[in-house]
């Protein structure tokens, strides 16, 4: 079926008895078991809730996984799926990762001894020469956060395969509406489902979906186990964003495209990060493995002064943490997502201080441009 | 309206920018993203004749407060207030009627509005003149004279008549009718109907407004802010208020709004275009607008037979929903209609009515198709 029929019938449940158009919110704990024999469907909340359920299979599905499992947050998915490997492991992961990632990878995962190299993940030859004997998995994203950079997600499924590797993906920018990197080889797409997926900014999420039923096992073991699920109410709320996806993303994507183009006429902008511009280096490999550009983009206005300045000028769009909101959403990186971050480290990774990203939203772009141009020429 | 009300609104005057942030800057505090959902019954005084601008959730609630000012902002009225279902919204307006008032409505609407024009106004004392509706858009003057209220929906409901309102609304004027327009079909997105002239505007927020199908809600919009305040002042009378919850899920869904319509009349049109060559299609309805679209089967047994072989699209009643919904008015929507007037009026067993929702819509067609074909 089209992934656009699958989005709007996101969670719709087929043992409903009553043909409800809404997959109900089932927010009981525990489940009364009928069959004493230990083979009931549900029997805890936290072990599995119809709820629940009903998005993980939407993810799975979306995604073209075997499963799906839905956390309390991205960062929780993350660190579930980490959860997979033991002390003494090793792991490969793409240097401009997502700050929070970074940040349980160098403190919690790094007290551990979970081993860990970082590589510039656009250079698959830097990603095969970190591979070591304990090498359990290669961690990467595309577009990467802050500064979209692209790296080849099929080279990169084919590395892992020849190694024994698990191929793990966070696929949050992109939804699986316009990436799908487990069809490219990977085994595990994580997502942050705050993001566009929720796409409302009032609900924190994180789901994967995974290729293998082995994989899935132990994911779900370490769900079970550890316990970071997501409630009953956000699931719903999650899928209750699915339905929109493509009309969201679509018209997000076309709004960042002319923001894009925008900006880069600008000259308070010294460089705009966007893949769908002809100039970002790695557009034509996000072009054979997307189906769109997305709708995040980041800029740079030279100066922390600059970008203070612009930020505190701007009426429309929120600034804020996260992004894939309705709202069009202004971040810092530098202050915000990547603030856990040293500067030093920062700046080796081209994260400047007037570097800003942007998460366009759905209002009238011409709005944006407006409110752009006026906190551009000093508010 | 109280400041924090005013300030949740975003300063911009496209319906796109208003709808995308909608709920969006009410909270200073916190600076949450999300409208808060007040769940208060009631609300602590700070002295004695004192109030915080809210004192019981049944007459004013901060969550309901919020989406009531941004639909009274998308609409263009003074004030816009929320009911717990459409049914309930139109209730709290018909009450405004003394008895001897005298309403005009087309015969072509809405079942639920037949049933409380009948069952409530009627007995009420209120003349109820019914009226075909070709009648009103030909020659609204005459139609109009000597009433005191007109009650009417364009595109209709389910035969998809559509007329232009303006030059309606503008007899009404003339006539001192006080003119409703039920402007659940095609939303602000696509009519502004107290821009055009009208004195209220009633919605179904059930439908595209709220959009998802999973909540009920009822809206007025009001042009007087006289009759805003003695319709607020009957909503809290009679306690048909929207609940914090369902207004927040009726915020969240407005702020998608734009995009669902555009994708929705989009994909009608490309429907109905080729509905009319599906087997068993005698005659198609869609009016160039909105995304609603209906149909007269050759059989009623072809009717039955493509309801049980829809793969994707929805049986059910209802509306303006991401999914696609099949429904067949005359046993579900228009039940309530007198059967010789609906068969008068072409709502027979053999008319069925279609909710185009988001999904693929080649798909759509191609699932109709196949229900059709076998029958």
């Amino acid at each position: 079926m089209n992934i656009l029929t699958d989005l709007v019938h996101a969670g719709h449940w087929d043992e409903d008895p009553t043909g409800t158009s809404s997959l109900p919110v089932f927010r009981g704990s525990t489940f009364s078991q009928k069959d004493l024999g230990g083979h009931s469907r549900w029997d805890y909340g936290r072990s599995g809730n119809p709820t629940r359920a009903g998005l993980e299979e939407a993810i799975a599905k979306l995604e073209g996984g075997v499963a799906g499992y839905a956390f309390a947050s991205g960062i929780a998915a993350v660190n579930s799926v980490l959860m997979m490997f033991q002390t003494g492991d090793h792991i490969v992961v793409g240097e401009d990762i997502y700050g929070g990632s970074f940040r349980t990878l160098t403190t919690i995962f790094a007290r551990w001894g979970l081993g860990v190299t970082w590589v510039d993940a656009s250079d698959l030859e830097q990603v095969e020469k970190a591979i070591v004997p304990a090498t359990k998995a290669v961690f990467v994203e595309t577009p990467s956060n802050p500064l979209l950079r692209i790296c080849d997600l099929r080279g990169i499924a084919r590395i892992a395969h020849a190694h024994g590797l698990l191929a793990i993906v966070d696929n949050t920018f992109q939804t699986p509406l316009l990436q799908r990197p487990l069809d490219l080889g990977f085994h595990v797409s994580v997502h942050s489902g705050t993001k566009f997926l929720g796409g409302h900014s009032d609900v924190v999420a994180g789901l994967v979906a995974v290729s293998d039923a082995a994989v899935g096992k132990r994911l779900y073991a370490v769900q079970n186990g550890f316990g970071a699920i997501l409630g009953p109410d956000d699931s719903w709320m999650v899928l209750r964003g699915i339905r929109t996806l493509a009309a969201r993303l679509e018209a997000q994507q076309r709004n960042a495209a002319r923001l894009a183009g925008w900006l880069a006429a600008r000259q308070e902008v010294s460089a705009v990060h966007y893949p769908g511009m002809k100039s970002h280096p790695g557009h034509d490999l996000h072009a054979s493995q997307t189906s769109g550009p997305g709708a995040v983009l980041s800029f740079d206005l030279g100066s922390e002064a600059a970008a203070l300045a612009f930020l505190q000028a701007v009426k429309i769009p929120l600034t804020a943490v996260s992004l894939g909101g309705i709202e069009t959403i202004l971040s810092w990186p530098c202050r915000m997502s990547h603030a856990s971050m040293p500067r030093s480290e920062r700046l080796k990774r081209g994260i400047g201080d007037g570097l800003v990203r942007l998460s366009a939203g759905l209002e009238s772009v011409e709005d944006l441009e407006a409110d752009f141009a006026q906190a551009l020429s000093g508010g | 309206m109280d400041q924090a009300t005013a300030t949740s609104i975003v300063e911009a005057n496209s319906l796109d920018t208003l709808l995308a942030q909608a709920g969006s800057r009410w909270d200073v505090r916190t600076g949450g993203v999300s409208m808060p959902i007040h769940m208060a019954a009631t609300f602590r005084h700070p002295a004695l004749g004192e109030s915080t601008g809210w004192d019981y959730s049944r007459s004013g609630n901060p969550t309901r407060d919020v989406l009531e000012a941004l639909l009274a902002r998308l609409e263009g009225g003074s004030r816009a207030l929320a009911f717990s279902t459409g049914m309930a919204a139109l209730d709290c307006l018909l009450r405004t009627l003394p008895p001897g008032r005298t309403i005009v409505v087309p015969e072509e609407i809405y079942g639920g509005t037949w049933r409380i024009l009948e069952n409530l106004s009627v007995p009420a004392g209120v003349n109820l003149r019914w009226v075909p509706f070709s009648d009103l858009a030909s020659r609204p003057a005459q139609i109009l004279s000597g009433a005191d209220m007109l009650l009417f929906e364009t595109p209709t409901n389910p035969t998809l008549l559509d007329a232009d309102a303006a030059p309606i609304l503008r007899a009404a004027r003339a006539a001192g009718t006080l003119s409703v327009v039920d402007s659940t079909f095609l939303t602000p997105v696509l009519l502004r109907p107290l821009e055009l002239g009208a004195d209220v505007v009633v919605h179904s927020g059930t439908k595209y407004l709220s959009g998802h199908n999973d909540t009920t809600a009822g809206v007025l919009v009001v042009r007087d802010a006289a009759l805003a305040e003695r319709l607020a002042a009957l909503q809290n009378t009679t306690g048909a208020a929207l609940s914090p919850f369902d207004s927040w899920l009726f915020l969240r869904g407005l702020k998608t709004l734009h995009l669902r319509v555009a994708r929705q009349q989009e994909s009608a049109r490309e429907l109905a275009a080729a509905l009319a060559a599906f087997p068993g299609v005698e005659r198609v309805m869609y009016p160039g607008r909105g995304g609603m679209v209906a149909f007269e089967a050759d059989s009623p047994e072809r009717v039955e037979s493509m309801l049980r072989r829809v793969k994707i699209w929805i049986f059910a009643e209802s509306l303006g929903g991401t999914e696609s919904l099949v429904t067949v008015p005359s046993v579900q929507t228009h039940a309530a209609v007198a059967p010789q007037v609906r068969e008068r009026l072409g709502i027979n067993d053999r008319l069925v009515r279609l909710s185009v929702g988001l999904e693929d819509v080649s798909e759509l067609a191609q699932d109709m198709k196949q229900a059709l074909e076998n029958a």
